[in-house]
């Protein structure tokens, strides 16, 4: 414990020594490197202390009658490892990454910062410390994402972040007042001895979810989170993405698995209801969308909600008492919560590859950049294949757990959720398969097909620090998905504290395979899948060009015998998702294309419009923007009045003051 | 522990040699009903031999991934038609991968044949992406339920152990019925047969299949087409071993058993390909903003059925 809090301390003097030397040449390599050591640190220390005993400090700052308190469990240490193994790699990718930044100084002292928040936030114990190190890390991420405040859509992209994240830090604090109860107590120690009514509960729930789902990006929450994430580095980018939106998902399971007690079962609702339509929603936007940051973006809204599905599950099944159940839903969220930090962070890193070597995120004028950025293409091929929930991969194992857990949701004893839970699970499915549409999609525009542009014609590979961290990334995505069960057991401590049951161990397992419940029921082995697949594929290619022929000629490309020529006649991303988008979007999102086709001897040119509308955006927040508008303009006209009216106010306001008061007495 | 592995390795040189058969018998049977002559039915196998013995033509500006693709997308359909049982429950390596695996290893092969298509950056191969898309991302859903329905009848997703269950307590559910309707139409989907595409053209602005594999030729090009017998194979296999599972032997079983289950087996596949034949012959092709719909009933099916089995749990 104490050696977590003196590395986040190390990291916060990082950010004052890089405050003095940011004119250094060599700074920004210098402070990455600090962060990577620490981080580093970070994860080999909370990686094994996951299953041992808490360890609970008090330190005499914040509060004076209540000092920082600070513990870490078996919950806190799981998340501070995945949070720390996100900050290394990017930490290592920015070490070459961070060369192309112009400013240096408006991104390296507030990055340390943003690392150390997110780490006090998953060790703070006691409602203040935690509210404190939130609101730290959203004014840090904040910042981060002002970094390039001159680009267009910045300004905009971070000032609507900036009201969201005060919105949810509101939300929160209500839900902790009304959980430290009437005497304020804020310790988390004395917060889990309170029993809360029903009632109270619901709005607590309410607040929870309205608070930590605004910050993870939670469908209808979610509207800064595709502006904010990309407007930032891509480093950045990638620690909001794949780590920032975990310590939201954090603040939830504390608050629904922990300090409220033990759950009924309704409580599982918000979260199933919410984390379906945000798996679905959220990879729909993804598939509409052009820039190749936001696509990633809005595939984190979509990851998010698979991982508040499998919570909902788990909240169910510890409310009805199988406890084993949601020991396996419990570790399918945090399972698939790492994984999506691995793949995600290698997307974002090789989004950040293209964007440096091209300097364009529009996947529109992309293309063909396998053959110039083999190795990037590589890694990003790799999370690709990972994040669409494909075997052997990591994204896979998780997946499939939480097919399990639903399969098992059947003993449930209540109506509603025997009704919800199979639409979930159709949800749940079809955002794995339009993921799996959306990143064929942007890998295919991205990598594939013949450069759209000079830019991306002339692409050059990104620099070794980058490619090491993407590579890594990437690869741990495989292995994660090979040995899946390592990671399980690993887990094993976390629903053990939370839900009291466990999985069945998979280090005994023969053949390092998984099995969540029984033999009999189910059971996956990556590692053989991988070995069968990875043999049958080299004894066939083996065979073919052993006995038949290896013959190869190149030659222009045959395309049923009409090549196009011209570049802009391939495929494009809009294009791509043109079928999808007629099947899916006409509903969710009013998508119509309207063409023009003039008549012959005219000569202007036939034009194609694409029309879509935000549902979200249009009809919730639209109006609140426009509410706040009109009544500022309202109020702005009492700014300008003469003394007299003003005194007359004065006059009128203690008036009806006085009156209140008498009626009151 | 041998036997068991020479059943493994029989039954995936089984499926291996017996998919382009029946592809063959297919197009025979399709011909017949359509009062033409149609090839022989070992044809499937001359023109891989010819095609094995070919030179492959890459376009100029493709990629190793074109070239990686072929070997990848059979690898994967090969090892799902291996963990599917053919006459055998009780496969060795079954729990290696239970169906939502072999869904999603034979989805696996679909993305890496989607972005193969994309490689050289024709517009050929781009609509038939596209497409390929649009249909998995209803067809998958699809799969999935039905696998949840089946695997709840079951309370297994082991395939073997599901054949081994249908054998001992099958009998006539309603929500089998609605998941046999949605296999059948999602197979039809899957392996691009009619109404959702046609398989034998090459030259129509709807088709799906044969438009991302315009660019392979020779050995790269048989490898594609193996594939994708096998996957029809795999799909026969699996609705005969789900819902149609008598004859099947079991662990243990003498030689004579194995020699009539076999044969069981290959007359189902038999029938199957009959069956198939008959339906490309008797409906017409739709067009391709019709083929959701059809999918769509098969998610409904699908789910009703699933839902059908949660709430009767515990009744």
């Amino acid at each position: 414990m104490t050696i977590v809090l003196a590395l986040v301390a190390g990291l916060l003097s990082v950010s004052a020594l890089s405050l003095v030397f940011v004119r250094l040449r060599a700074a920004s390599a210098v402070v990455y490197g600090a962060c990577c050591a620490i981080s580093l640190a970070l994860f080999a220390v909370t990686f094994l202390s996951i299953g041992r005993p808490s360890a609970e400090i008090v330190l005499p700052l914040g509060l004076p009658w209540l000092g920082a308190h600070f513990r870490l469990d078996p919950l806190a240490a799981a998340f501070l490892a995945i949070i720390n193994f996100g900050a290394a790699s990017a930490s290592f990718y920015a070490i070459g990454y961070g060369r192309h930044e112009a400013q240096p100084a408006r991104v390296l002292p507030s990055y340390p910062v943003f690392l150390a928040a997110m780490n006090l936030v998953i060790v703070a114990a006691d409602a203040y410390s935690f509210l404190f190190a939130w609101e730290i890390m959203s004014l840090a991420s904040w910042a981060l994402v002002m970094a390039r405040h001159r680009e267009e859509k910045t300004a905009h992209a971070a000032f609507v972040y900036l009201i969201m994240a005060s919105f949810g830090t509101f939300a929160l604090l209500f839900a902790f007042g009304l959980l430290s109860g009437p005497h304020g107590d804020y310790a988390f120690e004395a917060i889990r001895t309170h029993q809360l009514s029903p009632a109270l509960a619901g709005l607590v729930l309410a607040l929870a979810v309205i608070g930590a789902g605004s910050k993870a990006g939670l469908v209808p929450l979610h509207v800064w989170l595709p502006l904010a994430h990309p407007a930032a580095p891509s480093h950045v980018s990638a620690l909001m993405s794949g780590v920032m939106t975990k310590v939201a998902i954090y603040a939830f399971i504390r608050i629904a698995f922990d300090l409220m007690g033990p759950p009924a079962w309704w409580w599982s609702l918000p979260a199933l209801l919410l984390g379906g339509t945000t798996a679905a929603i959220g990879v729909l936007y993804a598939l509409m969308e052009t820039d190749l940051k936001r696509v990633l973006a809005y595939s984190t809204i979509e990851n998010v909600g698979i991982i508040f599905i499998a919570a909902g599950l788990a909240l169910a099944f510890k409310a009805s008492g199988f406890t084993g159940a949601a020991a396996l839903a419990l570790t399918a969220a945090l399972f698939h919560g790492l994984n999506h930090m691995f793949f995600k962070s290698a997307l974002f890193f090789g989004a950040g590859a293209v964007i440096g070597a091209t300097g364009e995120q529009n996947m529109e004028r992309l293309g063909g950049l396998i053959r110039r950025m083999p190795i990037s293409s590589a890694a990003f091929l790799c999370a690709s294949m990972a994040i669409s929930a494909l075997p052997p991969f990591n994204g896979f194992a998780s997946e499939w757990l939480i097919f399990q857990s639903i399969l098992i949701s059947p003993q449930l004893p209540q109506m509603g959720l025997k009704l919800l839970v199979p639409v979930i699970g159709v949800l749940l499915a079809l955002a794995a398969a339009l993921a799996a549409a959306c990143f064929a999609r942007a890998f295919g525009a991205t990598y594939l097909g013949r450069a759209r542009t000079n830019e991306a014609a002339h692409a050059v590979e990104a620099d070794r620090w980058s490619l090491a961290a993407m590579l890594v990334c990437g690869a741990l995505c495989l292995v994660a998905g090979i040995f899946p069960g390592i990671i399980i057991d690993w887990l094993q401590p976390v629903a053990t504290a939370l839900v009291a049951g466990h999985m069945p161990p998979q280090a005994t397992v023969p053949w390092l395979s998984i099995v969540p419940v029984s033999a009999s029921r189910s059971s996956y082995n990556g590692l053989l899948l991988f070995g069968f697949v990875a043999a049958s594929a080299s004894l066939a290619a083996f065979a073919v060009h052993r006995f038949a022929s290896r013959k190869v000629r190149r030659a222009p490309f045959w395309d049923c015998g009409y090549p196009d020529l011209g570049v802009v006649a391939q495929y494009s991303a809009t294009s791509l998702a043109q079928p999808i988008r007629r099947v899916f979007a006409t509903v969710v999102f009013a998508a119509h294309d309207q063409i023009e086709m003039p008549p012959p001897a005219d000569r202007r040119p036939a034009t194609l419009r694409r029309f879509l509308r935000d549902p979200i955006w249009d009809f919730m927040y639209a109006p609140i923007a426009t509410a706040v508008g009109t009544s500022a303009a309202l109020l702005n006209h009492i700014q300008f009045l003469t003394i007299r009216r003003y005194l007359s106010f004065v006059v009128i306001a203690l008036v009806v003051l006085l009156v209140v008061l008498a009626l009151w007495g | 522990m041998t036997s068991a592995l020479a059943a493994q390795f029989l039954q995936m040189i089984l499926v291996l040699a017996l998919a382009p058969a029946l592809t063959g018998l297919t197009r025979k049977a399709k011909a017949r009903l359509q009062r033409r002559i149609g090839p022989p039915v070992l044809q499937p196998y001359r023109d891989l031999r010819r095609l094995f013995g070919k030179e492959v033509v890459l376009a100029d500006n493709s990629s190793w991934l074109i070239r990686v693709a072929p070997y990848l997308i059979f690898a994967a359909s090969w090892v799902a038609a291996a963990l599917v049982p053919t006459f055998k429950t009780g496969l060795l390596f079954s729990w290696a991968g239970d169906l939502i695996a072999i869904v999603a290893l034979l989805g696996a092969a679909r993305f890496v044949q989607v972005i193969a298509a994309l490689d050289i950056g024709t517009s050929f191969g781009g609509i038939g992406a596209s497409r390929e898309i649009m249909i998995a991302s209803l067809a998958e859903p699809a799969m999935i339920m039905v696998v949840f329905t089946v695997a709840l009848v079951a309370r297994s997703t082991q395939l073997s152990t599901i054949a081994a269950f249908m054998v001992a307590h099958g009998g006539l559910r309603v929500s089998l019925a609605m998941a046999l309707v949605a296999l059948i139409i999602v197979a039809l989907a899957e392996n691009a047969r009619i109404p959702v595409d046609n398989p034998s053209t090459h030259l129509e602005v709807t088709m799906v299949h044969e438009a991302m594999v315009l660019e392979y030729s020779g050995r790269h090009l048989a490898m594609i087409e193996w594939a994708a017998s096998l996957k029809l194979l795999l799909y026969i296999s699996m609705i005969a071993c789900i819902f149609f599972p008598f004859g099947l032997v079991t662990e243990g079983a003498g030689f004579p058993a194995h020699a009539t289950s076999l044969a069981i087996y290959l007359l189902k596949v038999m029938v199957a390909s009959l069956l198939l034949a008959t339906l490309e012959t008797v409906i017409a092709k739709m067009r391709v903003f019709r083929v959701p719909n059809l999918l769509g009933i098969a998610l409904m099916l699908g789910l009703l059925g699933t839902l059908l089995l949660f709430v009767s749990e515990g009744m």
